[in-house]
C-alpha cells in the first residue's frame, strides 16, 4: 500500500520541531509499523536526507521503547499493544497516518519521536524496589505464603512495561498509572511490606516533582495502556497513599 | 475536591427535597415554611455558611487543578483523539464547573440575596386542622420577624413570600431556559463527578462498584431532571 505520512521532525530539545509530510510506498499488511518506519527512513537515507529518529529495541512488546502517537493515539490504533506490535493491515491503501512524538513537558523531545523518560526512572529509584539482598542466599519462592488472587493481581501491575503512553494519553499529562502500577506490585506482596508507607510517599514525591500532573480520574491511560494496567491500582495508589500520609513519622 | 464534591452532592439532594414544596399547589405555604424553617435554625444556618465555604473551597481549589493541568503540556497533538479513550464530561470539568459557579451567583442573587436583603411581601397563612386543604392567604405589611404558631386547632404562619418571587422569576422564559441548562451543566458535571470521587479517595471494588454506579446515575440523571422540572412546571401553571 501507499501511504502519507505526516511526521513530527525535531533536531533537539532546544529548537522548535514541526509536522513534514512524507510517501511511502510498496508497504505490506503483514509489516509493523516500526517496519514501515525502517522502509521511509532507507528511501530517505538514499536521498541523503536524516532518517526519522525512533526509540525501539525488543519489537516484541516488552521493553516499552517505541513509544509514538499515531493518529492520537498513544501506540496507534489497535487495543493492548505496542507500536512494534501493530501491524500495517489496520490501515488502508492511501491512508494520511500523523506520527507524534509522547507529549507531555516531563518527557521532552530528544529528537523527533524520540522522548526522554528519564522522569520514569527517577521515580523508580525513589522508592519501586525491595531493599533485599538477592545475591547468593536466594530464597525459596513458596517459603512465603502468598494468596494466590494477591499474587495475580500484583502480577499483574507487574506487566507494566513503563513506556509512558499513560502519559501521553492523559490530558493531564499524569503518570498515576505507571506509578500505580509499580507501587501495587509491591503493595500486595508480603516482600514490599516493610518499606510499604515510604515507598508510596516517596514515590509520589518524586512524581509531582518531574511535572507530571494530577490524575483527575478520566480512565483515558488504561484506555491506551497497552498492557491494560487496570484503573483500580490507581485507587490502591490513592488508598496507598492517604493511608501512608496519616500514619507516617 | 473529592470530599467537597461529594459534599455539595448530598446538599443537592436536600436542597431538592426542599424545593420539591414549590410544586404543591397550596399557595405556597409549605414552601415558605420551609424557607422560614432553613433561614431561623441555628443548626441550618452554620450548616449554610459552611456549605457556602466549601461551594469557594471546591470552586477555587478546582480552577486551580484545571490550570495546572494544562501547564504540563507546552506542545499539544496535532490530531485529538480525546473521544476514543476517555468521556468528554471528564475533559471539561473546569468549564462545567465554571458554568455551574455562574449559575450558583445568579441562582442566589435571584432568591438567597433578595430573601435576605430584598423587599419580599409578607404573607400571613391560617390552617384550621379540621379542614386541612383550605389554606386561608392574606397580604399583611408592617412585619419584621417570621412567626409560626401551632395550636390544637390552628396553625399560623406569617412568613416572607419567597414563592412570589420563585413564581415571578419562572414567569420568565429566559430563566426557565437559563435554570434548565444549568442543571444540564450539574448533570454532564456529576456524570464524571460522582464515580470519580470515589476513585479518588480510594474506593474501587468488584463489591462496591455496581452500587457506586446505580447511585451514580440516580444523582447525575434524577436529581438535576428533579430540579429541572420545578422551573418548567411553575412556567407552565
Ligand atoms: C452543585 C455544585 C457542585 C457539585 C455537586 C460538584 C461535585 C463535584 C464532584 C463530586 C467532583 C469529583 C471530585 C473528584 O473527582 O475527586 C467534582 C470535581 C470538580 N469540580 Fe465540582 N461540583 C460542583 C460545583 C463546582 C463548581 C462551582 C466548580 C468550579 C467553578 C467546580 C469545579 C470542579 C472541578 C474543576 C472538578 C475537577 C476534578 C476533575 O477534573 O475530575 N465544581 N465536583
Ligand atoms: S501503565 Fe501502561 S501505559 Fe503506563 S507505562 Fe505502564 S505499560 Fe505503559
Ligand atoms: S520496541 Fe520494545 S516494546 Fe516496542
Amino acid at each position: 500500500m501507499k501511504l502519507t505520512l505526516k511526521i513530527w521532525r525535531q533536531n533537539n530539545t532546544q529548537t522548535k520541531g514541526e509536522l513534514k509530510t512524507y510517501q511511502v510506498d510498496n508497504i505490506t499488511d503483514d509489516m509493523s509499523f516500526l517496519e514501515m518506519i525502517d522502509v521511509l527512513n532507507e528511501g530517505l537515507v538514499q536521498k541523503n536526507e536524516g532518517p526519522v529518529a525512533f526509540d525501539h529495541d525488543c519489537r516484541e512488546g516488552i521493553c516499552g521503547m517505541c513509544s509514538m502517537v499515531i493518529n492520537g493515539k498513544p501506540h496507534g490504533p489497535s487495543d493492548a499493544v505496542t507500536t512494534c506490535q501493530l501491524h500495517m493491515r489496520e490501515f488502508k491503501d492511501g491512508d494520511t497516518i500523523f506520527i507524534e512524538p509522547f507529549r507531555a513537558n516531563a518527557f521532552p523531545v530528544l529528537k523527533d519521536l524520540v522522548v526522554d523518560r528519564g522522569a520514569f526512572d527517577r521515580i523508580q529509584q525513589a522508592g519501586g524496589f525491595v531493599s533485599v539482598n538477592t545475591s547468593g542466599n536466594t530464597i525459596d519462592a513458596n517459603a512465603i505464603p502468598v494468596p494466590k488472587e494477591n499474587a495475580d493481581m500484583a502480577f499483574d501491575a507487574a506487566t507494566c512495561i513503563g513506556c509512558g503512553a499513560c502519559v501521553a494519553a492523559c490530558k493531564n499529562s499524569s503518570a498515576m498509572l505507571f506509578v500505580s502500577a509499580k507501587v501495587s506490585q509491591f503493595a500486595l506482596l508480603p516482600q514490599g511490606a516493610p518499606e510499604r508507607k515510604e515507598r508510596v510517599l516517596k514515590m509520589v514525591e518524586q512524581m509531582d516533582k518531574e511535572g507530571f500532573g494530577a490524575c483527575t480520574n478520566t480512565g483515558a491511560c488504561a484506555a491506551e495502556c497497552p498492557k491494560e494496567i487496570s484503573l483500580e491500582n490507581i485507587a490502591r495508589l490513592n488508598r496507598e497513599y492517604l493511608s501512608a500520609s496519616f500514619s507516617s513519622k | 475536591m473529592s470530599l467537597t464534591g461529594l459534599f455539595l452532592t448530598s446538599f443537592l439532594v436536600v436542597h431538592l427535597i426542599g424545593n420539591l414544596q414549590l410544586l404543591k399547589a397550596d399557595s405556597g405555604f409549605s414552601f415558605n415554611a420551609y424557607a422560614v424553617f432553613m433561614t431561623t435554625n441555628p443548626l441550618i444556618k452554620t450548616v449554610s455558611w459552611g456549605l457556602y465555604a466549601i461551594i469557594i473551597l471546591h470552586a477555587v481549589k478546582g480552577l486551580a487543578l484545571a490550570v495546572e493541568n494544562k501547564k504540563t503540556r507546552n506542545v499539544k497533538y496535532a490530531v485529538d483523539a480525546g473521544n476514543s479513550n476517555s468521556h468528554w464530561t471528564s475533559r471539561n470539568m473546569g468549564i462545567l464547573g465554571t458554568i455551574i459557579l455562574a449559575f450558583i451567583v445568579v441562582h442566589m442573587s435571584d432568591f438567597w440575596f433578595s430573601y435576605k436583603f430584598g423587599e419580599t411581601p409578607w404573607k400571613k397563612y391560617t390552617i384550621e386542622f379540621a379542614n386541612p386543604e383550605q389554606i386561608n392567604v392574606e397580604e399583611i405589611s408592617g412585619v419584621t420577624k417570621s412567626v409560626n404558631i401551632v395550636s390544637e386547632t390552628h396553625q399560623v404562619l406569617i412568613a416572607k413570600d419567597l414563592y412570589l418571587k420563585v413564581k415571578e422569576t419562572f414567569s420568565n422564559v429566559i430563566f426557565v431556559i437559563f435554570y434548565v441548562l444549568s442543571m444540564f451543566a450539574i448533570m454532564f458535571h456529576l456524570w464524571h463527578g460522582f464515580a470519580s470521587a470515589f476513585q479518588s479517595l480510594g474506593i474501587n471494588h468488584p463489591k462496591y462498584n455496581p452500587l457506586i454506579r446505580s447511585l451514580g446515575i440516580v444523582m447525575a440523571v434524577i436529581v438535576p431532571l428533579a430540579f429541572a422540572i420545578i422551573p418548567v412546571y411553575m412556567f407552565l401553571n
